[in-house]
């Protein structure tokens, strides 16, 4: 099952390659990841998104946990929570074509971003299945490129994400 | 205004070292300086692997925190088989490493190595210290991180700049680690729930791990299973935990275990896992391993708790502390409830110990080198401490040297290091002068860190090195004859040396015993010889197998005996 963990550490030398190293040393997948400073300089947020049955999430977290650096560890399936991730899009567009693709971008609510006589790159945001469906829609006119941030995870509610109590009952 | 090494060495006295295991070189240079005029022993081991080793059996012998040091590059390099070892048996050292000059760190320089890269999946913890005002701190942090909760290996990499700019030292009070703070005491209410179990339990049995050790929970254990009558079996680890002499004891389990600890596990119905991490060389075939039995863990690592096995009651803490708290609580539950039913297994137990004790058949030509063991055993009065490599000879020395208190036994039980013994020894013996001090080898892995024989003569260390020497790599010949046709595919050694003339050139004693007669007097003369090496060469019956084995991947109750 898919999994979206909210890793809060201390932003020291080397905690990216911990926790890298700790997913591919005991044989963890990672989906995706992203690190970024929070609103305090010292403390950094990794969203990992990972796979795995209930005992290997379970020794995910506690491994994560184990380390000197990991201030708290949420997996945040578990909570109320909303998701984003961000995607640009380069495609071949051609002056035939090119107001089907606007037409997609529009109700999909992306934004172009550049556009030359024969390609147009495309940003767009939302949870993992918005982007997978939006991606299918564009490939026919053909994809020069695709880059993503992965996801980013926010909890609900008024409590920071990493302090969040509130589990949902029925996962 | 203190320089780096200056301050390095004020954090290490403020940290109660008095000795450390030391390999100088380039980058390290100028510390050796200032260490030369500290109060510090600095032992100068020939390798670097034999002094982190030695740091190892330093600390399972005083459960002191052991200290080694090396320069950058290869010498850092060179300790990383110690430091694994000591990582996966969890046992405290500061590995102090020298880095080349921070300026020059990743233009590739003379012996230039990302230590802290190389060692991250094998250390607790580390550090790249880049700025002379924070080795303080890091190192306040680094001891604290090494020897509390699960303790393990912290390794500090210290550029050569860093160690010479100055700054003031101030002794550092207060740790500010927000993402480190290990549970110390088990919950009350899981506590009440391991007892209550056990009180209606009709076959419990108690489970030593390596974790009682580091925890110095013997007493407190000792009192537990004297009060509620349990079998105790230990980990191959954590020998000694219990003492052997103890009523309560049964043996230690796994793959070269007793059968009455195999056995009981497959038969209990309740469980209590002091401390143990369920290691595959403990459990065997997972789905059947204590298939009938209830399981409590306690464990100051929330990740080994059902790690492997899945566990019903979960006790994050120190061992000591939760059997403190159960001693506390103990009077509280019934325990004449199930007594009858309690004593009557503890009795079954011991019967299958009887009727399956560890054996081997004596042979008056030949020596075996169980034989040789048991003597050891005899000529100590099973007081000495005991340390090993990995194979045959290890699983003998854990058979048949009955081990009576904690720390008596030093060997590399999650790694399985060849080059342990010897080294161990040293830092053992080191640490606990007074005490006889034998490493039981093979000849096999006494070639891998014999350099530090030299060592140990020079330091006056007056170990006993008895080599069970049948000229093969056994283990593996072992598993060659019983399941690769006798194929010895070179596990055959065809050549070594002359060990007594080894010994001798070394400046130490050498010994040799030939016939299972000549056995007991050369252990007795080794025995006299104080303050330098004496290295025994037991010449053994070369194809003599471990039994009871369970087969890799069988359940743990289907051994071959033999």
């Amino acid at each position: 099952m898919r999994h979206i963990m909210s890793i809060l550490v201390e932003n020291k030398f080397g905690v990216l390659s911990r926790i890298s190293g700790l997913f591919s040393g005991r044989g963890y997948n990672i989906e995706s990841l992203t690190v970024n400073m929070t609103e305090k300089s010292d403390l950094s947020m990794i969203t990992i998104v990972t796979t795995g049955d209930d005992q290997v999430i379970e020794q995910i977290i506690k491994q994560l946990r184990r380390l000197i650096n990991v201030i708290k560890v949420r997996d945040l399936t578990l909570y109320n929570h909303i998701e984003r991730e961000l995607i640009l899009i380069k495609l071949f567009v051609n002056s035939k074509n090119r107001s089907d693709v606007y037409n997609i971008v529009n109700s999909f609510r992306g934004k172009v971003v550049d556009l030359t006589s024969d390609s147009i790159v495309i940003e767009i945001t939302g949870e993992e299945s918005k982007l997978e469906a939006f991606i299918e829609v564009v490939r026919p006119f053909g994809i020069i490129e695709l880059v993503r941030t992965g996801a980013l995870a926010i909890g609900r509610g008024s409590k920071p994400t990493a302090d969040m109590d509130k589990k949902i009952s029925s996962i | 205004m203190q320089s780096g090494g200056e301050i390095l060495i004020e954090c290490l006295k403020a940290e109660g070292v008095d000795t450390i295991f030391g390999y100088p070189g380039g980058v390290l240079v100028g510390f050796y300086d200032t260490l030369f005029d500290s109060n510090i022993t600095h032992v100068l081991p020939r390798h670097e692997q034999g002094g982190a080793h030695a740091a190892d059996g330093y600390a399972r012998a005083t459960g002191k925190v052991g200290v080694c040091l090396a320069t950058s590059g290869p010498g850092a390099t060179n300790l990383v088989t110690g430091i694994s070892t000591a990582y996966t048996d969890s046992i405290p050292m500061i590995v102090l490493t020298g880095q080349i000059s921070t300026e020059l760190i990743g233009g590739d320089a003379f012996q230039e190595a990302d230590i802290v890269g190389i060692t991250r999946p094998i250390v607790k913890h580390s550090y790249l210290v880049k700025d002379v005002k924070d080795l303080a701190e890091t190192l306040k942090e680094a001891f604290h991180i090494a020897r509390t909760g699960k303790p393990g290996p912290v390794l500090v990499d210290i550029p050569k700049d860093v160690l010479q700019n100055k700054c003031r030292y101030e002794k550092v009070k207060k740790i500010g680690l927000v993402g480190y703070q290990p549970n110390e005491h088990g919950h009350p209410m899981q506590v009440k729930k391991l007892l209550k179990s056990l009180e209606s339990a009709r076959k419990p049995l108690i489970i030593v791990g390596g974790g009682l050790i580091s925890a110095n929970g013997s007493g407190e254990l000792e009192k537990f299973v004297d009060r509620v009558k349990v079998p105790t079996v230990t980990t191959f680890i954590a020998q000694g935990g219990l003492s052997s002499k103890n009523n309560n004891y049964v043996g230690w389990l796994g793959m070269h275990g007793n059968y009455a600890s195999n056995i009981a596990v497959s038969e209990a119905d309740y469980i209590i896992s002091i401390a143990s991490r369920f290691s595959d060389r403990s459990t065997g075939r997972l789905d059947s391993f204590a298939s009938k039995a209830t399981i409590a863990h306690v464990d100051f690592d929330p990740a080994s708790i059902s790690k492997n096995v899945k566990v019903d009651i979960p006790i994050v803490g120190d061992a000591k502390n939760v059997l403190e708290m159960a001693n506390k609580m103990v009077d509280d539950f019934k325990w004449d409830k199930n007594e009858t039913a309690r004593v009557e297994w503890l009795d079954h137990v011991k019967s299958l110990d009887k009727k399956q004790p560890f054996s081997y058949t004596y042979s008056d030509t030949i020596i075996k080198p169980q034989f040789v063991v048991e003597s050891l055993y005899k000529a100590t009065d099973g007081n000495a401490i005991i340390t090993t490599d990995v194979g045959q000879h290890q699983m003998w020395t854990a058979q048949f040297y009955k081990f009576q208190f904690a720390r008596q036994f030093i060997s590399s039980g999650g790694q399985g290091t060849m080059g342990f013994g010897l080294p161990a020894a040293m830092g053992a013996k080191l640490g606990v002068p007074d005490k006889e001090v034998i490493a039981v080898v093979g000849d096999g892995g006494v070639l891998m860190n014999i350099q530090e024989l030299m060592t140990c003569v020079q330091y006056r260390l007056g170990i006993k090195i008895a080599i069970l020497n049948n000229r093969f790599l056994g283990m593996v010949r072992q598993w060659q004859e019983l399941f690769f046709d006798k194929k010895y595919s070179y596990t055959c050694l065809e050549s070594q040396p002359d060990f007594v003339k080894l010994a001798e050139s070394f400046g130490a004693v050498g010994l040799r015993a030939e016939k299972p007669s000549e056995v007991a007097d050369v252990i007795k003369e080794s025995l006299k010889v104080k303050n330098i090496p004496v290295m025994i060469d037991f010449v053994c019956a070369r194809e003599e197998n471990v039994y009871p084995m369970v087969p890799a991947g069988a359940s743990i109750s289907e051994m071959i005996i033999g």
